[in-house]
């Protein structure tokens, strides 16, 4: 039976390559080259969030991302908690009071903006998506709380097949996309008219975007290492991965301590179950043996 | 349910030293399955403590005692509770200095009601300490609150004087910043 | 729930008492205890048990979810990150919900074929088979509404394409839309009412899995050799034997839940389910979740909105009707060397349908799903009577226990206790 479902198996994986694969090419799904893999710490079973990455990605979001882009589910205090950029709760408090939140209506019935506190949630740029979209060309700028979890590409129709797997699993596209988009822009081909206000980007789905390239080399200042020495260098490709890891970070505040937990749970249940294997032999010893289907005496005819 | 059941056959077995390890195993499984069940209530029953932005959301709140006249009674909330904050007249001072202990349902001298040098000024929770409605106040025949609910009865100063309420209104965590001005959530052992 | 006569004797003068008066005891232990069970059943069987486990961790963390979870065109999405962020163990309930409503799909699927290739579906089971579908039908409409929940893009965009497949019914189906969405558009209304319904409709199901397994408790379990009972020794007790090996499944196909859960959440998923619902952005590539491909590719098979939507309901309900189109005196596909090609063909095909509905209607892949839906039919319509007509089955094993052991060999242990299998071994 097993190896019979193993040929059907094969054989329809085959048949759909042939029948359609070829056509389902990235290059038509996605309209442009895949995004290519960055090394993540986070990545994989034992994944871990690189706190210094992700300092220096808050610091690439607040000193340029912020500028057009919310982040309305995320808290100052987010900022402070296990598994995430690590800052103390002094920072985190110093960090919220630079920033002035609305809050009210106080006594009188007025809105009044007072000095943030760490439960405060970052202040979008823009009050509302319409003042957004006004100042940006008819489209508002997304959100940034879960975009690493809102954005995918496809590779090929056929990667579903192993993507969801240990060792050889992908889950990090929407991080890669980030990044790549960070890194996509350049000039337009020839044949490939950009309209006003649009810009071109290898990665992004239809090359035309609203938003101009975000950030060039050198435009945020890491802080410097003891002997003075810049620790990662202050280039695009640089600020593309430490933002996107950040990003990920805000989608997914949670992912240390849910691979941590994972793994013990899985360990738990292969114990648990390799036990429950050796009971079940031994109950059934009594009555002549178990039975499980892969005994070709139950596939012979009489 | 597998467990018990799948102990009772390993009696029936013949060799003792076969049988022990058999119930070992099956001793070790059924551990196995309570342990793992037990856990597996954990993050339920932690589901249903205050999440993280409630915890976060009980920031203390300052409160500007300027506009508040004498004998006003004035509503604020911390953390989705009531608080009263009261303007006491200088005859409500008086009257509540001169009570004497033996009258009262929860003996509680003067000074430990107010912050010292602020004889004025009366800062309590407003939900009755019997079961929880809002007492009303200038009701009732001691100068502060009649709750609606089950008659009990509070002086100016939020001390129960007359039942079912077992004890004093009490005090929530504050400190003066200034004369006018006052931190609800600091200053007080409940601090956030 | 048994045909079987209750063996159960209480023991205490309080059980006595209790007994007399509500004889659940020896109710939970004809069905869960004595019940036999044929002794050569294989893996596939475990996957009631493991049907159940997942009903059950699917309403626990469901009402758990609900706990937190506002129901509402502006807070639902919002809710949703809330649990996954701020409440204690959030992530990890609603990560069991998503996922775990994928692995029961994966589970019912299994129990499907099962239940196709060893004839379960055949007489006496006809009943207990359609409450079978039924149980699949209410699984189905509970997962849409659960997925329009979170009111994400392909939440809002599943439900307006769901419910415009209503409106494709003749007369009265513009009424039916308008008064599921509770306004002129998918809106606020409707995610309320999705709600209410989501939460309504996994109780239904409890409660016709209890005629499910009072209908199995009846007729017994087939096999795959597909023979009745006839003796004690072709039975074993359900405790502890199908227990036993109910738990060890149910807990080994908890590992691949748990890898799931916690190592890829998101994979099943779709990641515009993140972005909150805009009524003015449809997502690049709208596809349902992946247990509804096979019928999602039958629907865009048809380049009518009404055939279409008749072939997608008519794939399902035909599942109903395999009591009745199988002519086949034997019920086991081990038996049966003609139908079993075409089985695994059908098997195939709605593999291939699945993978169809993922990829964009156009081109080659509508061609290979209506050549695909038209096999799915034919199946059920031409090669199920057809097989049963003219091939020639296997000869069948003379009992279970020959079927486990071969002719003639002889097996330590007793089976069932003498007379305890008698009900079904004259149902069989």
């Amino acid at each position: 039976m097993m190896r019979r479902v193993l040929s059907t198996t094969a054989a329809f994986a085959v048949a759909a390559l042939l029948t359609g694969a070829a056509p389902a090419s990235a290059q038509e799904g996605h309209g442009g080259p895949i995004p290519g893999r960055v090394g993540w710490s986070f990545a994989g079973t034992f994944g871990r969030f690189d706190t210094a990455q992700l300092q220096r990605g808050f610091q690439v979001y607040k000193e340029v991302c912020s500028a057009c882009h919310s982040m309305k589910l995320v808290a100052f205090r987010n900022l402070a908690q296990d598994g995430g950029p690590d800052f103390s709760a002094a920072q985190v408090k110093a960090l919220a009071a630079t920033y002035q939140v609305k809050d009210g209506p106080n006594d009188a019935g007025e809105m009044f903006e007072r000095p943030g506190r760490p439960a405060d949630a970052f202040p979008p740029p823009f009050p509302n998506d319409q003042a957004a979209a006004a100042a940006n060309g008819g489209k508002a700028p997304p959100d940034f709380s879960v975009i690493a979890k809102a954005r995918t590409f496809s590779r090929g129709s056929l990667y579903f097949l192993t993507d969801w797997l240990p060792l050889i699993g992908y889950s990090e596209q929407g991080p890669d996309y980030i990044h790549a988009l960070i890194n996509g822009y350049e000039e337009a081909p020839k044949d490939f008219s950009v309209p006003d206000g649009g810009h071109y980007n290898k990665y992004y789905p239809g090359h035309i975007i609203a938003m101009p390239p975000p950030i060039t080399d050198g435009q945020v200042t890491y802080a410097k290492n003891d002997a003075g020495q810049p620790v990662v260098p202050e280039t695009v490709d640089q600020y593309g991965k430490d933002v996107a890891a950040f990003l990920m970070w805000t989608a997914e505040p949670h992912m240390m301590d849910r691979k941590a937990l994972g793994f013990r749970v899985i360990l738990f249940l292969i114990i648990l179950s390799g036990l429950l294997y050796y009971v079940k032999k031994k109950v059934w010893a009594d009555v002549g043996g178990e039975v499980h289907g892969l005994q070709p005496e139950l596939h012979k005819a009489f | 349910m597998a467990t018990t059941s799948a102990t009772a056959p390993g009696s029936r077995d013949g060799s003792s030293q076969d049988g022990s390890r058999r119930d070992f195993l099956f001793l070790a499984t059924g551990a196995g399955l309570a342990v793992g069940a037990a856990s597996v209530t954990w993050p339920f029953v932690a589901s249903m403590a205050p999440d993280a932005d409630t915890i976060a959301a009980g920031a203390p709140i300052d409160v500007d005692l300027t506009p508040i006249q004498d004998g006003q009674i004035v509503n604020v909330f911390w953390r989705g509770k009531l608080i009263f904050v009261r303007k006491l007249t200088g005859k409500e001072v008086t009257d509540m200095q001169a009570v004497p202990l033996s009258a009262m349902i929860d003996p509680a001298a003067f000074p430990t009601r107010v912050k010292n040098g602020h004889d004025q000024w009366l800062i309590v929770y407003g939900n009755c300490t019997h079961l929880g409605c809002v007492p009303i106040g200038h009701q009732g025949n001691f100068e502060g609150w009649a709750c609606p609910c089950h008659g009990s009865q509070f002086d100016a100063v939020g001390r129960v004087r007359h039942g079912p309420a077992p004890i004093n209104l009490p005090i929530p965590p504050y400190a003066f910043e200034t004369d006018t001005k006052i931190r609800i959530g600091e200053g007080g052992k409940e601090a956030a | 729930m048994s045909g079987t006569a209750s063996t159960y004797v209480p023991k205490s003068r309080v059980a006595k008492w209790f007994e007399a008066r509500l004889p659940i005891a020896g109710l939970v232990h004809s069905s869960f205890i004595a019940y036999p069970v044929p002794r050569n059943l294989n893996y596939f069987w475990t996957f009631g048990a493991i049907l159940a486990a997942f009903l059950g961790i699917q309403i626990v963390t469901g009402v758990w979810l609900a706990m937190h979870y506002e129901p509402s065109a502006t807070g639902a999405f919002n809710s949703v990150e809330k649990i996954m962020r701020d409440v204690n163990y959030g992530w990890l309930l609603r990560y069991a919900h998503a996922n775990g409503a994928s692995m029961f799909f994966v589970a019912v699927y299994v129990h499907m074929f099962r239940a196709l290739y060893y004839g379960s579906y055949k007489a006496p089971r006809e009943v207990l088979y359609i409450l079978g579908v039924i149980i699949y039908l209410l699984m189905m409409a509970t997962a849409f509404l659960g997925y329009t929940l979170p009111w994400g893009q392909m939440s809002f965009w599943g439900a307006t394409v769901i419910t415009n497949i209503l409106a494709a019914i003749p007369v009265v189906g513009d009424t039916i839309q308008t008064l599921l969405w509770g306004g002129y558009s998918v809106g606020n209304p409707t995610v309320n009412r999705f709600f209410s319904l989501h939460y309504l409709l996994p109780w239904m199901i409890a409660g016709v899995v209890v005629l499910h397994v009072w209908a199995l408790h009846v007729t017994g379990q087939n096999n795959p050799a597909g023979i009745p009972i006839k003796s004690g020794k072709d039975a074993v007790p359900f405790t502890p034997y199908a227990t036993v090996k109910d738990v060890f499944a149910t807990c080994v196909f908890m590992i691949l839940f748990s890898w799931f859960l916690f190592f890829q959440p998101n994979y099943l998923g779709h990641a515009d389910n993140y972005i909150a619902a805009n009524p003015a952005v449809t997502p690049a590539h709208i596809v349902p979740e992946w247990y509804f491909l096979p019928f999602y590719a039958i629907l865009r098979a048809v380049p009518s909105k009404l055939g279409g939507v008749i072939l997608m309901f008519s794939a399902v309900i035909i599942l109903a009707f395999a009591p009745w189109l199988d002519w086949s005196r034997v019920r086991s596909c081990n038996y049966r060397p003609i139908y079993r090609q075409f089985f695994w063909v059908f098997i195939g095909a709605t593999f291939l349908l699945g993978w169809l509905g993922s990829q964009p209607p156009e081109g080659g892949y509508v061609i290979a799903s209506q050549i695909c839906t038209a096999y799915y039919f034919a199946h059920f319509l031409l090669v199920m009577p057809l097989c049963g007509l003219f091939e020639t089955p296997k000869a069948l094993p003379a009992s279970i226990l020959e079927s486990v052991t071969g002719p003639g060999k002889q097996v330590s242990g007793s089976g069932m206790p003498a007379g305890a299998a008698a009900a079904p071994t004259t149902k069989g």
